[in-house]
């Protein structure tokens, strides 16, 4: 056993000894010790430098409330986890953690420099420093400021761990498992109510685990036996499921909540391998039992932060818990009750401990056992220096004015080598308040407290503001079994001894003799701000509490002010004349304590990150070499490369072959949806512009469709497959968003319409094969099938058999080349692609992607909705005025093709663009100008589409253009980063005007 | 994260529903009788309220049917939920 290993507990196996290292020096703990504990044992309180000054910090709690002993775990770049405390961290054989922001090293920090300097760094001095001049920012003073701050080092590579997210539903959900958890736990689940139990530590008890004393009697036991005894029956309720390691980070409206379990972090490297890391629970309970438990305070004075001050409670803890003494010659200093639990522990084990309080005196029964046993009280009194370094040795009290105000009297020294702070308790309402809750300010001990109000969830315990034992277990019984409606059993006939507080007395920043400008009474420990910075940003003129917070990012820290936010309110309210209870507190935001990315995302990583969507074709694309782009969650060939080819040269042979003999196009993304009902004409005719209505059974027609604004929104062929049975096209990225709309119509506005929709996206597969050559390939593969323009013409729609396989043939075209679009079922897709190559072979039939599809269509002047248009465009501004029916009474975005904003003249539409320089490539979304020498230069436009077309032999741009209809023939101008482009707006469909090839 | 009872399926998680904002907006039957301004308080006007909001909702990862619900967006309280078409109750 060390020197400071003095006690033998029930918490730590002491035969198993467990070796780590701290800035790589080897050290040995137990069993159940913390990172925190086994560090105390070995006599080190040293962890780490403050954030601003760069002081000595060391292990000031025992929990997540921890604002100085954060480490940096493990050192290889995948797996190391910067900010972690050590007081939550479970030992485990080969951890490797070490100290963060120092550097050269913890013992020896440069920025130590910060501390003398000091006054000349108060709140706000960043932001008033660096503002000037303003280029220094961004290469000068960010860099180096990041330099020099910083908490840990993040990974550089991915994490290999793995996360997992569980649902889980019940009808009780209780949070923390201390004594009031506990009490709620039973009762639930006795009352065959399915309970979840949620414990943040890896066992369960709270605090009352380690209370030993002998004020403290529950049926006739010590506190600790009795609950030790109810955990041991808790543990045999079938319908409980107790969850330790798990903390909760959220509590949502409706009873949703979120909790982390840490599931391996505890163990051996060796034994994490292959394990999940986290798990995140979502959590929907019918009630919720919030027994969260309370956070001692600190005490505000000056040099309040060395290392070797630390919290009572957690002093008890490591002592009656872990075994270990914080310090062999302790000093507590208190302005309540429950240090003299602390003190009693330690003068138990032999441990030298004096007390000085902030009271007048106290009649408790816990401070007559102090008292009995001889410990030394220094009455009315208070600390108003520390003395040590690296780590504390001295302190230097005075005795408190009448009113408190002021300090009185001589100084006296003491020497120390611990001192065990306690400014009372604060009551953990993140949860409550998270879920939606009020608080109210109780003044008798300062502190705020849940309004109770929900009729779905409760706060139990000292989360609720009851601190006394007999409180705590008597009023927890009782509002359980009222919340949970049950009647019988329970813990009525509990019996609680326990030493009750009678005198109480909260000072939140304590007198001293020199001005405060010259002392240092540190509120937020991580963040370094001081009861000096908070008085200044008043002054400063901040008054809302939220800005004085953000000022001097008191509470800003990953412990988010767990320690710190109660004594700035206090401050705040006492320099400013208010009281607490008006002057609110600031929001309590998820997530209680840091969650890792790992456990947000959970499993939704690499290829589970979004869903991929694949044709059946898929396969033979990848077989031959195509590139994929990705459109809405679809894998669709970009281009198929032959010998090395880049995509530029791909594209150009694979859009001459197209035009010059035949391709082929996986067309089966296209959003499908099947039409039927008696009414299904009247629908098309209400959500197209153009009319539907006298479309013969077997034709294809071409359909814009506006939203209510009048813009376009989507595009696509329908086909009269039957009297009232359509299959509408739409495009790949649109198909889910048109569906949603036409079910909106039908349902909401037009239910009197008799119309079924059903997407068939996925169900049918599509080759679509266009060039001079199709027809031919056509007759090949349907032998016995008429394909001459009188018995298939143009727009126009035939079943056909394959291989006894049926087809849909339509003879439609996006490239402005005879074209047949074959679909199949799915299943059939590949087959009957593998069959169009065969056919194809003699005529050299060339696979082809989307970025030949586009530049086809531009040369044809065809649009893209989403990339022609912007969801500003009308189909008027796309000169489309031809598919804008005049006789319709109605469609959908008719009457805003009316409004003076939709019919102004200068609204930007589209036209062509031909670049003086045919060589030229225009960049897609490249700003168009008029006008090169008028300041500012005036944006008239975009390009929206920009290839080189092959069949023109020219470069080809499409682009809307500020009243770019009558500008036919203008000079514009194209400004890139090093030139002027020169350009000539032309007619937009640059080939085939005529549609000859369509017909030939 | 709410709870909704869909009129047809019961209650689920609301991440299966998408909001389809405002209820009780009635598309003109006759749009081109009505003038710009009249055609834009339809188009455009979406009060948005703290309080009790009649909404429209859509069970778009459920049934797909759209209904009405009567929320309060100040602490998302569902008072009512309704199907298309009926009457709106009186809160």
């Amino acid at each position: 056993m060390t020197k400071y290993r003095i006690n033998k507990t029930r918490f730590v196996d002491q035969t198993k000894t467990v070796s780590f290292t701290f800035d790589g020096k080897k050290y040995h703990g137990f069993e159940g010790d913390t990172l925190a504990s086994a560090l105390l044992s070995n006599g080190i309180h040293l962890i780490g430098r403050s954030f601003k000054y760069h002081r000595p910090r060391g292990i000031m709690s025992c929990g997540s409330e921890e604002p100085n002993a954060i480490c940096q775990i493990n050192n290889n770049t995948d797996l190391t986890e910067p900010n972690v405390r050590a007081t939550e961290i479970e030992l485990y054989e080969g951890l490797k953690a070490s100290s963060q922001n120092c550097w050269p090293s913890l013992n020896f920090d440069i920025g130590g420099i910060n501390n003398l300097i000091s006054p000349f760094i108060p709140a706000g001095f960043y932001y008033k420093t660096f503002m000037w001049p303003k280029s220094f920012w961004k290469k000068i003073y960010e860099p180096l400021i990041r330099l020099s701050a910083g908490l840990g080092k993040s990974p550089t590579q991915p994490d290999p761990d793995i996360y997992d997210h569980k649902h889980e539903h019940c009808d009780v959900l209780v949070i923390g498992g201390g004594i009031s958890g506990i009490i709620s736990a039973k009762i639930a689940a006795k009352n065959n109510l399915k309970t979840i139990l949620i414990e943040d530590k890896n066992i369960l008890g709270g605090s009352t685990i380690y209370q030993n004393n002998k004020n403290f009697i529950i049926d006739n036991q010590k506190s600790n036996e009795w609950l030790m005894n109810e955990i041991s029956e808790l543990e045999k309720l079938d319908n409980l499921i107790i969850k330790t390691r798990t903390s909760l980070a959220a509590f949502h409206s409706y009873n949703y909540l979120l909790a982390k379990e840490n599931i391996s972090d505890h163990l051996p490297l060796d034994k994490k391998n292959g394990s999940i890391r986290q798990r995140l629970w979502k959590i929907r309970a019918d009630k919720v039992i919030v027994a969260a438990g309370a956070i001692e305070r600190p005490l505000i004075f000056n040099n309040n932060d060395r290392p070797g001050i630390i919290l009572a409670n957690s002093v008890k803890k490591y002592l009656d818990f872990y075994g270990v003494s914080t310090g062999l010659n302790n000093i507590i200093f208190t302005n309540n009750d429950s240090a003299y639990e602390t003190a009693v522990s330690l003068f138990e084990k032999g441990i030298s401990v004096k007390i000085v309080d902030i009271r007048k005196k106290s009649s408790s029964n816990i401070v007559k056992n102090a008292e009995d046993l001889g410990i030394k009280i220094y009455w009315n009194s208070t600390v108003v220096n520390t003395f040590g370094y690296k780590k504390i040795k001295s302190i230097e009290i005075m005795n408190l004015s009448e009113d408190g105000s002021n300090v009185t009297g001589n100084k006296h020294k003491i020497q120390c080598d611990c001192l065990s702070i306690s400014g009372g308790w604060t009551p953990m309402v993140h949860m409550h308040t998270q879920s939606g809750g009020k608080l109210d300010f109780r003044e008798i001990d300062q502190v705020f407290v849940p309004t109770e109000k929900s009729e779905n969830h409760i706060n139990v315990g000292s989360c609720n503001g009851d601190f006394e034992l007999e409180e705590i277990v008597k009023n927890t019984n009782y509002k359980v079994k009222k919340f949970l409606n049950i009647n019988e059993g329970g813990f009525d006939k509990i019996s609680v001894l326990c030493s009750k507080e009678s005198e109480k007395k909260n000072i939140w920043l304590l007198p001293n003799t020199i001005s405060e400008s010259k002392t240092k009474s540190f509120i937020d420990f991580q963040n370094d701000s001081t009861a000096k910075d908070i008085k200044l940003a008043l002054r400063e003129g901040f008054k809302s509490i939220e800005h004085v917070k953000r000022y001097t990012t008191t509470g800003m820290a990953t412990d988010q002010g767990k320690l710190s936010n109660m004594h700035a309110l206090g401050i705040i309210a006492d320099t400013a004349g208010v009281k607490m209870g008006t002057l609110g507190t600031t929001t309590f935001r998820p997530p209680f304590t840091p969650l890792t990315f790992g456990a947000i995302v959970g499993r939704s990583v690499g290829k589970f990150f979004d869903i991929v969507r694949k044709t059946s074709i898929h396969e033979w694309h990848v077989q031959n070499n195509a590139k994929f782009e990705n459109v809405g969650q679809w894998k669709r060939p970009w281009y198929y490369p032959i010998n090395n080819e880049n995509l530029h040269e791909a594209v150009q042979r694979e859009s001459k072959a197209a035009r010059d003999s035949a391709g082929i196009l996986d067309a089966s993304t296209l959003g499908k949806i099947d039409i039927q009902g008696s009414d299904a004409s009247e629908f098309l005719n209400r959500v197209y512009t153009n009319a539907w209505s006298k479309l013969g059974i077997g034709k294809c027609r071409y359909g814009l469709m506006l939203n209510e604004d009048g813009m376009v929104y989507d595009d696509g062929v329908t086909t009269r497959l039957g009297e009232n049975h359509y299959l509408m096209t739409t495009t790949t990225g649109g198909a889910a968003n048109v569906l949603s709309k036409l079910e909106d119509y039908l349902q909401t506005e037009w239910p009197e319409l008799d119309v079924f929709l059903t997407s068939v996206t996925d169900h049918y597969s599509t080759a679509s094969i266009c060039g001079p050559n199709s027809k031919k390939i056509l007759n090949k593969l349907f032998p016995n099938k008429d394909f001459s323009d009188e018995a298939f013409p143009h727009m126009s729609y035939q079943d056909a058999i394959i291989d006894k396989i049926e087809c849909r043939i339509m003879r439609i075209s996006f490239t402005g080349e005879l074209s047949y679009e074959i679909n199949v079922e799915s299943k059939y897709g590949k087959s009957l692609w593998e069959n169009c190559i065969a056919a194809g072979e003699e005529y050299k039939i060339t696979p082809y992607g989307t970025e030949t599809m586009h530049l086809l269509r531009a040369e044809k002047g065809f649009i893209i909705v989403g990339q022609d248009t912007d969801g500003t465009m009308t189909p008027i501004d796309l000169q489309m005025d031809w598919i804008v029916s005049k006789k319709k009474y109605d469609f959908i975005g008719k009457r805003s093709l009316y409004r003076s904003d939709t019919m102004r003249e200068d609204r930007k539409q589209l036209v062509g663009l031909l670049t003086d320089d045919p060589n030229e490539i225009l960049e897609e979304g490249a700003q168009i100008v008029s006008e090169l020498d008028k300041k500012p230069v005036e944006m008239i436009g975009h390009v929206t589409s920009s290839y080189f077309s092959p069949n023109l032999n020219k470069s080809i741009a499409l682009a809307v253009v500020k009243g770019g209809k009558k500008m036919n023939g203008q000079k514009l101008f194209v400004p890139m980063e090093n030139k002027n482009i020169n350009v000539t707006v032309s007619d937009f469909i640059f080939f085939d005007k005529e549609n000859k090839r369509i017909n030939a | 994260m709410f709870v909704i009872n869909c009129p047809y399926c019961g209650e689920r998680d609301q991440s299966e529903f998408s909001c389809g904002g405002e209820a009780h907006i009635v598309r003109p039957k006759q749009p081109t009788e009505l003038s710009d301004d009249e055609w834009a308080e339809y188009l455009f006007m979406r009060k948005n309220i703290k309080g009790v909001q009649f909404e429209r909702w859509n069970h778009a990862h459920g049934c797909r049917k759209w209904f009405n619900m009567v929320r309060d967006t100040s602490n998302d309280k569902i008072h009512a939920v309704y199907k298309m078409g009926e009457k709106p109750p009186v809160i």
